[in-house]
């Protein structure tokens, strides 16, 4: 067999040899099929040749690969100049005799073909190119050039099979790009010599937004995810989005993270969010939905932890002026660096696009909390299918690592029904969902919030009206009765309402008081009158009787003496 | 033969020096029946005037760099410029005149 020397791999399968290209050797499972050739396909712009690029100058820079450059499109002046802006010194590499470069160019006009003839003149030039820098990487960009160049297919098709068939036999991991054909994966059906392993990147332009997609089309003798995965190109070159997990496996915790609302936290269990949860704040235009983003920011980074601002609406020096006015100077987490500011439109990229640049930041900042404010601009970019894929796929990643991510959302309308809802559908997917409402009374509208639903917490079923001062966000009982929700003014009125309401009934309650006061003191003065009168009663009774036993004395005496007198017996 | 290879070149007539390259490589049949294309075409149409410069790549292989060789043989004209090319085991003698020039296209 014609394996590499270094034919190690993790599986016991295929040996393979890592491109080195973020997100590529996750989803072909460790990288390319060792010392075979891979075909790279797309059409023209899809970032073919840049994946040939990254292989070669990641493979010899950090993988300790050299590897040789073969280009039939571009000179080598144009290549160097072309990956210079992302930040890859290919003069530096061939100096260093750590990539050969070289321009193979055929023009057809100049040319003349009187026979048979091969293409050993290419063999040797690989040749000595793969030995001259002890090569293990070998790149052929647009090697389908040759077809046009030359016009006997019969001879090319033979020695490519042959070319091909003699870089396995060299051992070296090969990448050969070819442009897209109709209804083939390449012009001149490459596929048909390179078949081991072909990848298939895709450009499309969706409502005026380009993305870009990567699919392994097949991989021989290997496992590979076979999804279309979205890629971006950007000022450190490809990068392609292993969104392999879907499950719903990520770990659980059980800590909390505080809300930066005391009494919202109290809502909440009285702790606040589950770290590593999603939260979604839903309302109206102007309920504080960013402001409530803000409040989390602010104390996830006065907790020491990183947080990731994700802002498409405000620029970031909007949201510092705005915020510092409520209380929370986030200009001071962004100097040390805790707070992360990233502000972008989302018409600027296609949703894929979005998702890899949230996926890099993250990997590169590990904050402990990301904040999307708003997701509803999304809907700009894509349909609601799309946005909810993108956004379910957000969730899943932030939850597997475990960083708890807050979403607002722009509440449709204020009607009934309308404000449960939101035009991403993702509210079945978020863990804890505050909803914020505008209530219009008595000439002024005032910010309500309710705990909507809060998943494994003991949460307040009580509306809250949220109020905001230079100290920061508070929230306030409401007033409740007769179907009457009050706030702000009328909450305040209502308070004094009540406030009289009660001095009123005190006062009657005194009045009542004193009055039976007054009945019970006249009583309690008759009661002593009677029992004067019942006193005198008395005496008279008692002098009466005394006089009645002396005169009944005084007479029996009168009696005995006139009887004495008489003598009689 | 003879008299329209007198007479074709009328253009190029002249004390004009033919120098030409043929890349090969190895001793192969077709590098070897290449040159002998050549030798006899040569005797033809430029008897005297030319001068044959054979590159063998494989002991050669940087040399083909120079001169965009991708096709083996490759036979370079170099001189009278400008520089043409022409691929293939030289066995159409036709096409190798007309690559050379030495009979109108068309």
């Amino acid at each position: 067999m014609q394996t590499g020397p270094q034919a190690v791999s993790h599986s016991p399968g295929l040996a393979k040899c890592r491109t080195g290209i973020c997100g590529l050797d996750e989803i072909t499972e460790g990288g390319l099929p060792q010392g075979r050739p891979t075909l790279v396909c797309g059409a023209a712009g899809s970032g073919k040749t840049l994946l040939a690029m990254e292989f070669i100058v990641r493979g010899a820079r950090d993988l300790d690969e050299p590897g040789v450059f073969i280009a039939f499109e571009e000179t080598e002046g144009e290549l160097i100049a072309n990956v210079r802006s992302l930040g890859f010194d290919l003069d530096d590499l061939i100096a260093q005799n750590r990539v050969a470069l070289d321009y193979v160019y055929i023009e057809r006009s100049e040319i003349e073909e009187t026979g048979d003839y091969g293409l050993d003149g290419l063999f040797i030039r690989l040749g000595c190119m793969i030995e001259q820098v002890g090569a293990r990487r070998v790149a052929l960009d647009g090697v389908e050039a040759l077809f046009t160049a030359l016009s006997s297919e019969g001879i090319l098709r033979a020695e490519l099979r042959r070319l091909f068939r003699w870089l396995k036999e060299q051992g070296v991991t090969a990448v050969i790009t070819g442009e897209q054909g109709q209804g083939t994966l390449t012009r001149h059906n490459l596929e048909e010599y390179v078949s081991d392993c072909v990848i298939f990147l895709d450009h499309r332009v969706n409502n005026q937004v380009a993305t870009r997609r990567l699919r392994i089309v097949k991989y021989r003798g290997s496992r590979h995810g076979t999804n279309e995965y979205p890629a971006l190109i950007d000022e450190c070159g490809l990068s392609v989005l292993p969104i392999s997990s879907v499950s719903l496996d990520h770990r659980v915790s059980r800590e909390r993270v505080s809300t930066g609302i005391q009494r919202l936290d109290a809502m909440l269990g009285g702790q606040g969010y589950f770290k590593g949860s999603s939260v979604l704040v839903s309302g109206t235009a102007g309920a504080g939905k960013s402001s409530l983003a803000a409040a989390f920011a602010d104390s996830v980074c006065r907790h020491g932890g990183r947080c990731l601002y994700w802002s498409s609406e405000e620029s970031s020096a909007q949201i510092l002026r705005n915020m510092s006015s409520i209380g929370f100077d986030l200009g001071r987490h962004i100097q040390s660096g805790l707070l992360h500011c990233f502000a972008i439109r989302p018409t600027l990229y296609g949703l894929e696009n979005h998702l890899v640049r949230l996926h890099k930041l993250v990997v590169e900042q590990r904050p402990e909390a990301v904040i999307l404010d708003p997701i509803t601009n999304f809907a700009a970019v894509g349909d609601a299918a799309e946005v909810k894929i993108m956004l379910t796929r957000v969730i899943d990643f932030l939850k597997k690592e475990g960083i708890t991510a807050l979403f607002t959302s722009l509440a449709p309308g204020t009607g009934h029904g309308q404000l449960e809802h939101t035009d991403e559908g993702i509210s079945t997917l978020t863990d804890t969902w505050l909803l914020l409402q505008m209530v219009q009374s008595a000439g002024e509208r005032n910010r309500l919030l309710y705990v909507l639903k809060s998943r494994g917490m003991a949460h307040s079923n009580q509306v809250r009206e949220l109020l905001f001062s230079e100290r920061g966000i508070d929230l306030a009982d409401v007033y409740t009765g007769a179907g009457q929700v009050y706030a702000g003014s009328d909450r305040l009125a209502q308070q004094a309402r009540d406030q009289t309401a009660a001095l009123a009934q005190r006062q009657a309650a005194e009045r009542r008081r004193r009055t039976l006061q007054q009945k019970r003191s006249g009583l309690l003065a008759r009661i002593h009158a009677l029992q004067a009168q019942l006193d005198g009663i008395e005496e008279d009774a008692a002098l009466a009787e005394a006089q009645e036993l002396q005169r009944l004395a005084a007479a029996a005496c009168a009696e005995a003496e006139l009887a004495h007198a008489r003598y009689a017996d | 033969m003879k008299p329209a290879a007198t007479e074709s070149p009328a253009p190029d007539q002249g004390a004009e020096c033919w120098c030409l390259r043929l890349y090969v490589a190895g001793q192969s049949p077709r590098s070897i029946q290449a040159f002998q294309n050549l030798k006899d075409l040569c005797e033809t149409h430029l008897a005297g005037r030319y001068e044959i410069e054979i590159i063998d790549l494989i002991e050669n292989p940087r040399l083909a760099r120079g001169d965009q060789i991708v096709a083996v043989p490759t036979l370079v004209r170099k001189l009278p410029e400008p520089v043409r090319k022409i691929i293939g085991d030289l066995s159409n003698t036709d096409r190798v005149l007309v690559g050379l020039d030495l009979r109108p296209r068309g």
